[in-house]
């Protein structure tokens, strides 16, 4: 690699991090894609591991023959060195050093290949120990998000599970939580994990849905720009009753019940404000639930960088540049809006890196068709995320003993005992005295649901790491030019 | 059907390992959880308060509802840690140190 070639970390290899890598690498800078995952993907485009040496991995899968144009270009550009993976690589920081190049004392001879501006520093395999860190002179986060789940009672149980995490597990390891299974909460994901896990052969006794979506139809003249979109969701509702799945609309989950393990779900029609309709409760038996309220982003690294937070997502620009020069975000991390946005805004994000790394202004006309595709898909999946709203009056029914902070086993009743009696006015405060969020998944799991139990705003938190980080990798991070950490330097 | 057949899984041979001195059977490439969710076990930590069942959760790595002991080393991800034959699995007490 020639010291001139500008190079691109990108981290995330979902839809937006591969596409921005294949945009990037086709015009001649060198990307490391750096991942957690063992392969590439991301959540929507999540493969049976290889040694299960799946034939049919479509089966589970949507939009395949788009994925199979990505996989192959990716695969020439791995082939031809322009793009180097690293899988298994959990990045727990950015570092930015200052612009050395100017710092450059005038009796020192020039140096013949400058440090690169960013260092991401990540830890390998499931285990996070070993070190490694990554050079490049501009970084891309494309780390996608995770699934909200908003606390009920019995909801620790085993047995009940994440709608995305159901189907990560589905996809990924072909396995299935159990035999007979309720699928509930709100939003566009229910509709593929139910799918999914009837084909896969679980029973699924209910999909519960707590919006309404005829809420769709007032909506009409938005929607309608995404055809595709609706058509998509058509499909999914038409595979639903082939399958004979009961799609209970605006109800809810009240209850999980069981000993050890998740033995029945009780479900109840919600009226317009949200509120339970008294005597609609019904118990569904099952041992599984899978349970989600949308997604959030994960915007960690963008943090520690400095970059905007715009309420809970990274703020971009219109070439998906955050506020941090060198620095680009593209896909969930920048807002939820599914995988063809996800695709759209990395192809955007990967073309302008390209040419500012070129020292070049680009020029927007080159992404036209991107960028009509997001403008599109940002109204439809705006629209969505508010009819796809978690109801109102959620929080209620959470009751006192119900635990909140799943690490640190803090109840409902302690979070409001924090407000009502103890005085705390903010997340923080709240978090310092029940200890709501200090545990191992530091309040991704907790954080929304603590800020609508409080009534306090829900802003990004402030999480100093991406990752959880041995406390000797933070001792030797000052020496992170050691060239045997850098596998592409 | 199951999800092996509906994608035409063609594992290699399965191997042993063991989860409380227990033998089970796991296929390679499959992560801990999997392995566990096959053989039928749903939970496999008590939390260090209340003492209460936990397993799978966020199946992607976020939640760390999902901890295990693999080989004497405990707090392992189930959901990420890759099972390899012969490894010696242990249900989890609370923070796993207190065995
Ligand atoms: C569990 C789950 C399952 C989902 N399943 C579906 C589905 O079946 N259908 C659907 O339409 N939508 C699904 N979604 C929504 C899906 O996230 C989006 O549609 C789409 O995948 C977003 O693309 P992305 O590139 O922004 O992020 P992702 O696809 O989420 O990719 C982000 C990548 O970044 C990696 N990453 C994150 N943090 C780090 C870090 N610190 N260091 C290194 N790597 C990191 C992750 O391993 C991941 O590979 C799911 C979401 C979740 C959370
Ligand atoms: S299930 Fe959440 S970290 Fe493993």
């Amino acid at each position: 690699m020639s010291a001139e070639q500008p190079h691109l970390a990108v981290i995330g290899a979902g839809p937006a991090g591969l596409a921005a890598a294949l945009a990037a690498a086709g015009r001649g800078v060198h990307v490391t894609l750096v991942d957690s995952a063992d392969a590439v993907g991301g959540q929507f485009y999540r493969q049976p591991t290889a040694a299960l040496r799946a034939r049919r991995p479509k089966a589970l899968h949507h939009q395949w023959r788009t994925w199979r144009r990505i996989g192959e270009a990716l695969d020439r550009h791995l082939a031809a060195g322009h793009i180097t993976h690293l899988p298994e690589h959990h990045a727990w920081c950015v570092e930015k050093h200052p612009d050395r190049r100017r710092d450059q004392r005038p009796d020192r001879q020039p140096n013949p290949q400058p440090p690169r501006r960013f260092t991401v520093h990540a830890l390998l395999g499931p285990e996070q120990e070993t070190p490694v860190a990554v050079p490049a002179d501009a970084v891309l986060l494309a780390t996608g998000g995770y699934e909200n789940v908003l606390p009920f009672p019995g909801w620790t149980l085993p047995g009940v599970v994440t709608a995305g995490g159901a189907q990560a597990m589905l996809k990924g390891a072909l396995v299935v939580p159990g035999r007979a299974a309720v699928v509930a909460g709100t939003g566009p994901l229910l509709l593929p994990v139910a799918t999914g896990l009837a084909a896969a052969g679980v029973s699924v006794a209910a999909l519960v849905e707590s919006a309404d979506p005829k809420a769709f139809v007032r909506r009409a003249g938005r929607l309608a720009r995404r055809p595709d979109k609706l058509v998509e969701g058509a499909g999914f509702a038409a595979e639903l009753l082939r399958r004979r799945v009961r799609t209970l609309v605006r109800h809810t989950v009240v209850e999980a019940h069981g000993v050890d393990r998740l033995e029945a779900v009780t479900v109840a029609a919600i009226d317009a404000q949200g509120r339970v309709r008294p005597g609609t409760e019904r118990r569904i038996p099952c041992d599984t639930l899978a349970v989600g309220h949308g997604m959030l982003p994960h915007t960690d690294l963008a943090e520690s960088l400095g970059c905007r937070i715009d309420g809970v997502h990274v703020y971009v620009d219109d070439e998906q540049r955050t506020d941090v020069p060198g620095v680009w975000a593209a896909g969930e991390t920048t807002g939820i809006g599914g995988a063809a946005l996800s695709l759209a805004e990395g192809h955007i994000a990967g073309r302008s890196a390209t040419a500012r790394l070129r020292g070049r202004e680009p020029d927007s006309h080159a992404w036209a068709a991107a960028a009509k595709s997001r403008g599109a898909l940002r109204e439809f999946f705006a629209a969505l995320s508010a009819v796809y709203a978690p109801p109102a009056h959620w929080a209620e029914r959470v009751t006192d003993d119900t635990v909140v902070c799943r690490c640190e086993e803090v109840t409902a009743g302690s979070v409001r005992e924090a407000v009502g009696e103890l005085g705390a006015g903010d997340l923080r405060t709240v978090k310092l005295l029940t200890r709501a969020g200090m545990g191992w998944c530091q309040g991704r799991m907790c954080g929304a649901a603590v800020a609508g139990i409080t009534g306090c705003r829900e802003g990004a938190a402030r999480r100093l790491l991406a990752r959880p980080v041995p406390l000797g990798v933070l001792a030797r991070a000052g020496d992170a030019e050691d060239p045997e950490d850098t596998p592409a330097g | 059907m199951n999800p092996m057949e509906l994608a035409e899984a063609d594992p290699g041979p399965a191997f042993t390992v063991t989860l409380d001195g227990r033998d089970l059977s796991a296929l390679p490439g499959q992560t801990v959880a999997a392995a566990l969710w096959s053989a039928g076990v749903r939970s496999w930590r008590t939390t260090r308060g209340e003492g209460r069942p936990r397993g799978v959760f966020c199946g992607i790595g976020v939640c760390f509802d999902c901890l295990v002991t693999v080989n004497d080393r405990p707090n392992q991800r189930a959901c990420l840690v890759t099972v390899r034959p012969g490894d010696v699995i242990d249900t989890q007490d609370g923070t796993g140190h207190e065995r």
